[in-house]
C-alpha cells in the first residue's frame, strides 16, 4: 500500500531573521581561516573537495573526447596516460576519499549526536589544511607534468618513469595523514561526545557509516602511506625495494597497495551507505526495516573489507588457492551489501514515499549499485576476471559501484542537508531533472563499457580498433551529458544558497537529531543542551517540534498532511 | 597556560578519556604504518632466507642489545614520571622526564655510531658500496636496504617522541599541568612506550634470529 507524492514542495516556514547562527556569527576571511566551527571545516572541504571534482571532470570529459576516434583526436599518447592516471588520483583522493567523511560528517556527526563539536576541534582544522597541502602537492606535480603510472603506481614501473613520480606520491602521502586524522576524531567523537539519550542503537544510522569508514581510515591509509613512501623512495634514491634483481619482489608491492585500496573503495561506498540509510526513512516516513541490520552490515563490510585485497591479482602470479580464497572472501562483502539493499526497499515498503530529488538519487543509486555490485561478484570469480581483467569491463564496473554509488549518495546529501546547510531550499523541480539526467548521462557513459571490456577492450589504451567506435562514442556524448548536468547542479544550487525560500527547522518532518535544532544552526549545534527523548526513525508520533532557547520544544506544522 | 576544559566538554574528566582514546586510536594507525615494513621484511626473509642471515650476522649484537636496554630503562623513566606527576611531584616527574629525553639521546648517539660502522665497512642502502662485492646475495643487499629503511623511520619516531616529552617537560615544569590534570603526560608517555615496543620487535628481527646456512 506504498503511496507516492510526486513533486511535494515542503512549506517554508518563515523565522526571525535576527537568530545568530554559525554563517553570521562573523563574517571576516580570519573567522573562516581559523575556525575551529566543525560546521565551517565541514563547508570549507564541501568547497575544496567539489573543486576537486570538477578537476577530475575535467580530464574525464578531456578523455573521453579523445576517444570519440581511434587515433589521436586532441592529445597525444604521452599526455594520454598522465592524464587517465591524475583523473585517477584527482578523483579518489582529492574528492572521493573526503567528500561525504570531511563535508558532510564533520557537519552532521557531533550534531546527529548532540555535541557541540568534535572531540579534537583543531586537530580537525589541521587536518583540512594537510588536506589542502596535499591538493597543492598533486597540483604542483600536475604542473611539472603528472605521473604517467596509472593511479596504482605499479612497481617496478613507478620506479623509473621519466614523470613527476615523486611529487605525486607525496602529496598523496600528505592526504593519507589528513584522512587518518579526520577518521581519529570521528572515533574519539562517536565514543566520548554523544548526548543524553543517544545509546549506540539510538545513533543516527550516518553515523554508524561515519564510524565504520572511521576504523577503515585509521587502520588501512598507514599502510598505503608507507608503501607510497617507498615508491617515492624507489624512484629517487633507487633503492629497488621492489626491484626483483636486488632481491624485490613487485606482487608484494600489489599486495601492499591493495591491502589499502581495496578497503578504501569501501572508505567510498560506506559514507555513501550511510547517507541513503538517512534519506530512505525519511522520505519513506518510516523507521528502517531493520536499524540493527544497516548498523551491523556497515561494521560487517568494514571488517571483511581487510580480506579481499587479493581479488585484484588473479592473474599477477599468486596461487590458484590463494585466488579462490579472496574470490569467496570478496563475495562475502555482497552479502552485507544486499542486507542493505533488501532493508532499504523494504523500508518503502507501506511507507509513505515522496519523491524528492534526494530520492531521485536513491533510485540512482540503486539501480548503480546493484547492477555494479552484481557485475563485483562476477569479476570476483577467478575464471571470469582472467577474461575481463583489465578491460573497460572492470573500468565500467568500478565506476558504477564506486563512482557511481558515492557521486548518486553525494549528491543526494547535497540536497537532502542543503536546507540545513544553508537553511533555504534548493528549487524542487530543478532538482529532479537534472538528477534524472545525471543518472542518464552516468548510464550511457559507463553502461557500453561494460559492453566494450567483453569485447576485448582493454583498459588504458590510446589506441583502439575501429570496430569499438560506436560504442566509444556513445559513452563520450554520455559523458557529455553527465558533465552539463552537474554543471546545471552546481549553478541552481548555488543561486538557491542566496535566492532559495527560507527552509524552517525541518522541512522534510524527519526524526533524525540534526533537524531539531534551526537552520542554519548556531554555533554551537542546539539552542539549549540538547535530550533526544525519540528514537532517530520514530515516525509513529509527531515531530516533537525545533529546540528553542531554555529547552522547550515548539511543534511546528507539518509540511506534509 | 594551564590545562583547561575545551568548550566541547563538559568537564576534565571527559576530556581526559577523549584525549587518551584519540592517542590510542592512533597508535593504531601508527603499528599499521610500521606493519607494511614488517611485510616486506616477512615477505623478503621467506625469500632469501640466506641472505638474510648474511645481514643478522654482520650487525653487532651487542650495540642492538644495549640499546635495547636504554629503550626499556627510558620506559621505565617516563612511567615513574607519570607515576610521581600523579602524585603532585612535579620537580621529581620533570628530572625523570629529563632523563628520558637523555635516554632517547642515547638511543639514536648508538644509532649513529652503528650506521657510521656500516657506511666504513661499504653498506650503504639500495645494495650500493663495496660490502656487496663480496657478499652479492640479493638478500643481503633487500636486509641492509631494509635495515636503513626500519631502524630510520623508527630513528624518526624516537626524535618526535622526544619532542613531545620535551613540550611536556616544559609544561611540567611551568606547572601546566600536574595532579589535576596529569593526562597530557600520560598520552605522551604511551607513545613513548610505542617506539620502545616497535624497537622490540626490530632488535631481534636485525641483531638475532640467525639465518640458514647456504642450501
Amino acid at each position: 500500500m506504498t503511496t507516492i507524492d510526486v513533486g511535494v514542495v515542503p512549506v517554508p516556514h518563515r523565522e526571525a531573521p535576527s537568530r545568530e547562527t554559525y554563517l553570521n556569527v562573523a563574517y571576516t576571511v580570519k573567522s573562516w581561516a581559523l575556525t575551529t566551527d566543525h560546521k565551517r571545516i565541514g563547508i570549507l572541504y564541501l568547497v575544496t573537495t567539489t573543486f576537486a571534482l570538477l578537476l577530475g571532470g575535467v580530464f574525464a570529459l578531456v578523455l573521453r573526447t579523445e576517444h570519440l576516434t581511434p587515433d589521436q583526436t586532441i592529445i597525444d599518447a604521452y599526455t594520454y596516460n598522465r592524464m587517465f592516471t591524475m583523473h585517477g588520483i584527482v578523483m579518489v583522493w582529492l574528492f572521493m576519499i573526503p567528500s561525504i567523511p570531511t563535508a558532510f560528517g564533520n557537519f552532521l556527526l557531533p550534531m546527529m549526536i548532540g555535541a557541540k563539536d568534535v572531540a579534537f576541534p583543531r586537530l580537525n582544522l589541521a587536518s583540512y589544511y594537510i588536506y589542502v597541502a596535499g591538493v597543492v602537492w598533486v597540483i604542483v606535480a600536475l604542473w611539472m607534468g603528472g605521473a604517467d603510472t596509472g593511479w596504482t603506481f605499479y612497481a617496478p614501473y613507478s620506479a623509473h618513469s621519466p614523470s613527476a613520480v615523486v611529487p605525486t606520491v607525496f602529496g598523496i602521502f600528505i592526504l593519507g595523514w589528513s584522512t587518518i586524522i579526520t577518521g581519529v576524531n570521528f572515533i574519539v567523537t562517536t565514543h566520548t561526545m554523544r548526548a543524553k539519550g543517544v545509546t549506540w542503537f539510538r545513533m543516527p544510522l550516518f553515523v554508524w557509516a561515519m564510524y565504520g569508514v572511521s576504523i577503515i581510515q585509521t587502520l588501512a591509509t598507514p599502510v598505503l602511506a608507507i608503501s607510497l613512501l617507498i615508491v617515492g623512495i624507489d624512484h629517487w634514491f633507487d633503492w629497488g625495494l621492489f626491484d626483483p634483481h636486488r632481491g624485490g619482489d613487485p606482487v608484494l608491492y600489489q599486495h601492499l597497495f591493495w591491502f589499502y585500496s581495496h578497503p578504501a573503495v569501501y572508505i567510498m561506498i560506506l559514507p555513501a551507505m550511510g547517507v541513503i540509510s538517512e534519506v530512505v526513512p525519511t522520505f519513506s516516513h518510516k523507521n528502517p526495516a531493520s536499524y540493527k541490520a544497516i548498523a551491523y552490515s556497515t561494521l560487517g563490510i568494514a571488517f571483511v573489507g581487510f580480506g579481499t585485497w587479493g581479488h585484484h591479482m588473479f592473474v599477477a602470479g599468486i596461487s590458484l588457492f590463494d585466488a579462490a580464497a579472496f574470490g569467496v572472501l570478496s563475495m562475502l562483502v555482497a552479502i552485507f551489501s544486499a542486507i542493505k539493499v533488501f532493508t532499504w526497499v523494504l523500508t518503502m515498503r507501506r511507507g509513505s514515499v515522496a519523491v524528492a530529488t534526494p530520492m531521485i538519487y536513491f533510485f540512482a543509486f540503486l539501480f548503480l549499485f546493484v547492477f555494479g555490485g552484481m557485475t563485483g561478484v562476477a569479476v570476483a570469480t577467478q575464471s571470469l576476471d582472467v577474461h575481463w581483467h583489465d578491460t573497460y569491463f572492470v573500468v565500467a564496473h568500478f565506476h558504477f559501484i564506486m563512482v557511481g554509488g558515492t557521486l548518486t549518495a553525494w549528491l543526494a546529501a547535497l540536497h537532502y542537508w542543503f536546507p540545513k546547510i544553508t537553511g533555504r531550499m534548493y528549487p524542487e523541480r530543478w532538482g529532479i531533472v537534472a538528477g534524472t539526467i545525471v543518472f542518464a548521462g552516468f548510464f550511457m557513459t559507463f553502461f557500453p563499457q561494460f559492453l566494450l571490456g567483453n569485447g576485448g577492450m582493454a583498459r588504458r589504451y590510446y589506441y583502439y580498433d575501429p570496430v569499438y567506435q560506436p560504442l566509444h562514442v556513445v559513452s563520450t556524448v554520455g559523458a557529455w551529458l553527465l558533465g552539463a548536468a552537474m554543471l546545471l547542479t552546481l549553478c541552481y544550487l548555488l543561486v538557491a544558497c542566496f535566492t532559495g525560500p527560507p527552509a524552517g527547522a525541518n522541512p522534510w518532518d524527519s526524526r533524525s537529531y540534526e533537524w531539531y535544532t534551526p537552520s542554519p544552526p548556531p554555533k554551537h549545534n542546539f539552542p539549549a543542551e540538547p535530550v533526544f527523548e525519540l528514537d532517530p526513525y520514530d515516525y509513529t508520533v509527531p515531530f516533537p517540534g525545533e529546540l528553542k532557547a531554555g529547552g522547550e520544544q515548539a511543534p511546528q506544522e507539518a509540511p506534509h498532511a | 597556560m594551564p590545562e583547561q576544559v575545551a568548550e566541547q566538554f563538559e568537564d576534565l574528566e571527559k576530556q581526559a578519556h577523549a584525549a587518551r582514546l584519540g592517542m590510542w586510536v592512533f597508535l593504531g594507525s601508527e603499528v599499521l604504518f610500521f606493519s607494511g615494513l614488517f611485510a616486506l621484511y616477512t615477505g623478503y626473509r621467506t625469500e632469501h632466507p640466506y641472505g638474510f642471515g648474511v645481514g643478522v650476522e654482520h650487525n653487532t649484537i651487542a650495540w642492538g642489545s644495549v640499546n635495547t636496554g636504554v629503550l626499556l630503562v627510558s620506559s621505565y623513566t617516563v612511567a615513574m614520571a607519570v607515576h610521581m606527576l600523579r602524585r603532585g611531584r612535579n620537580t621529581a616527574s620533570a628530572l625523570l622526564l629529563g632523563a628520558t629525553i637523555f635516554l632517547g639521546l642515547v638511543f639514536l648517539g648508538i644509532k649513529t655510531g652503528e650506521y657510521l660502522k656500516h657506511f666504513s665497512d661499504g653498506i650503504y642502502p639500495g645494495g650500493w658500496g663495496h660490502f656487496f662485492e663480496e657478499h652479492g646475495d640479493p638478500g643481503t643487499k633487500m636486509f641492509f636496504t631494509l635495515y636503513y629503511c626500519m631502524t630510520g623511520l623508527h630513528a624518526i619516531h624516537v626524535f618526535a617522541g622526544m619532542c613531545v616529552l620535551s613540550l611536556l617537560l616544559w609544561k611540567v615544569l611551568r606547572r601546566d599541568i600536574g595532579a589535576w590534570a596529569p593526562h597530557p603526560l600520560a598520552i605522551g608517555a604511551v607513545y613513548w612506550h610505542l617506539v620502545d615496543m616497535i624497537w622490540i620487535f626490530l632488535w631481534p628481527l636485525f641483531y638475532l634470529i640467525p639465518g640458514a646456512s647456504q642450501s
